[in-house]
């Protein structure tokens, strides 16, 4: 059967893991290409990268990054962060990366979504939304890092970034990331329903009940941590024992 | 003479495929390639591939790769990889296009609405990690655990006519066949590159292989 993935996250700037909390306040985590070998080993299933500064100037280092931790480590990298135009996914791909997570641009410009996804195939393309509750059972998107609201509803726009061709949704709940109060289970429930393409769940894992809630309450086919795994609370194999535990299929 | 050539026609990135076979045989030149010369040459070949199987064959025969691909499939130690599987078959779903016709068979599409024990939904693609049930002990399987799990991610899968063909097979939900071989041909749906140790085990094996 297929298993249930989990995804350590790796927020990188100036060559640097850190991690925030409500994407501000960063806490320095280390070397992201030693970080990625010990979950690689940990038994991780995909890594992401965000280059969460992806300024012009600092675009280099996150190709050196990948290229590094691509010739040693062996599974799934998917690689966002200042991802504007079909060439920045070719050079991400070119680097090593397998998926490349597009956020902010796929607002300003849905059709990159298609473009890239015709020329390197919907398996590489990840839509990553920052979603916001703004009512009762409804969210709305946001983009350039949780600071711009859009107006577009997130399930409306999960299936219309389906149609155009992402291969798989990251949906970051921004009410609980950095909360560790566990996922907005109601909000993964309803996109991972609305859609045929996977949901990786993120935002908000403070405990391993947390990531199997995703699982098993939000129905995530994937999901997604970072402060967990980096400051050494829990190993990614403590975590899949657990989610074993409680029935869930993982890749042990 | 180079010892792995990987064929490129232009679909995708071979970076990873590239990374790992250079990383289990350090000593081999490995190459990628879009020229017909190089793969005909080549003492073994790899055949990968990503994205819509009616691009893929349309890039294939854009760049006169399709005769050293069918040669070298009946030839010499030969690896398909996903897409690489797929186009060996006579017909495919995707686009309603012909395959290669390497092999007898059709690649047809998961169902839509498929849901598992619990009655969740299974998401297509298929992607992620999955067991892996060898039918056969063929020497790719060498050192490799029954039902290992190795990466996927795909939306077609393959229906060989001659089941004799098969090497392996994995759930989603029903049983769908992930590995055939024939000879010095060896193709699975999979992607070992991304497979971790399981994967590199395979593609060792691979290069080592003298069938």
């Amino acid at each position: 059967m297929l298993a249930k993935r989990i995804i350590p996250c790796l927020d990188v700037t100036h060559g640097r893991v850190v991690k925030g909390v409500s994407f501000v306040e960063l806490r320095d985590a280390g070397d992201p290409v030693e970080i990625a070998r010990r979950y690689d080993e940990q038994g991780a299933d995909e890594l992401t990268f965000l280059d969460i500064t992806a300024s012009s100037d600092d675009r280099g280092i996150i190709f050196r990054i990948i290229e590094q931790v691509a010739s040693q480590v062996f599974i799934p990298l998917t690689v966002g962060g200042g991802v504007r135009e079909v060439i920045d996914v070719r050079n991400l791909l070119n680097a090593g990366a397998d998926k490349v997570s597009i956020n902010t641009s796929a607002v300003l410009n849905p059709q990159l979504v298609a473009d890239a996804a015709g020329r390197y195939g919907s398996q590489c393309i990840v839509v990553a939304i920052d979603a916001k509750q703004v009512a009762s059972g409804k969210w709305e998107v946001f983009t350039h890092g949780g600071r711009k609201a859009t107006g577009l509803d997130v399930v409306d726009w999960a299936k219309k970034m389906q149609v155009m061709g992402a291969g798989e949704i990251l949906l970051t709940s921004m009410d609980r990331d950095g909360q560790k109060n566990g996922f907005d289970l109601a909000l993964t429930r309803l996109v991972t329903d609305a859609l045929e393409i996977p949901v990786i769940a993120s935002g908000g894992v403070g405990n391993l009940q947390h990531l199997a809630d995703g699982v098993t309450q939000g129905g995530a086919d994937a999901v997604l941590a970072a402060s967990i795994f980096h400051f050494g609370e829990y190993t990614v194999a403590q975590a899949k024992q657990y989610m074993a535990t409680q029935g869930i299929e993982v890749r042990l | 003479m180079v010892d792995v050539a990987i064929v490129d026609y232009g679909m995708g990135n071979l970076r990873s495929v590239e990374q790992a076979l250079r990383h289990v045989a350090p000593e081999a030149d490995v190459v990628v390639t879009d020229d017909a010369s190089v793969i005909e040459q080549a003492g073994r070949v790899v055949f990968p591939g990503q994205g819509a199987m009616p691009d893929c064959m349309r890039e294939l025969d854009a760049r006169g790769l399709r005769s050293a691909v069918i040669q070298a499939a009946k030839n010499k130690p030969f690896l398909g990889i996903c897409i690489g599987l797929q186009m060996l078959f006579e017909h495919s779903a995707e686009g309603d296009v012909a395959g290669l016709g390497v092999l007898r068979g059709q690649v047809l599409r998961f169902a839509a609405n498929m849901q598992d024990a619990r009655g969740n939904k299974l998401k297509v693609p298929h992607m992620g990690w999955n067991q892996v049930h060898h039918a056969t002990d063929h020497p790719l399987w060498d050192g490799i655990a029954q039902d290992a799990r190795f990466y996927f991610v795909h939306s077609y899968y393959v229906k060989p006519q001659d089941e004799t063909l098969i090497q392996a097979i994995s759930d989603y939900p029903q049983s769908f066949v992930c590995a055939v071989a024939q000879e010095n041909l060896f193709a699975v749906q999979f992607h070992p590159e991304k497979s971790q140790a399981a994967g590199l085990k395979l593609l060792q094996n691979f290069v080592q292989w003298n069938p």
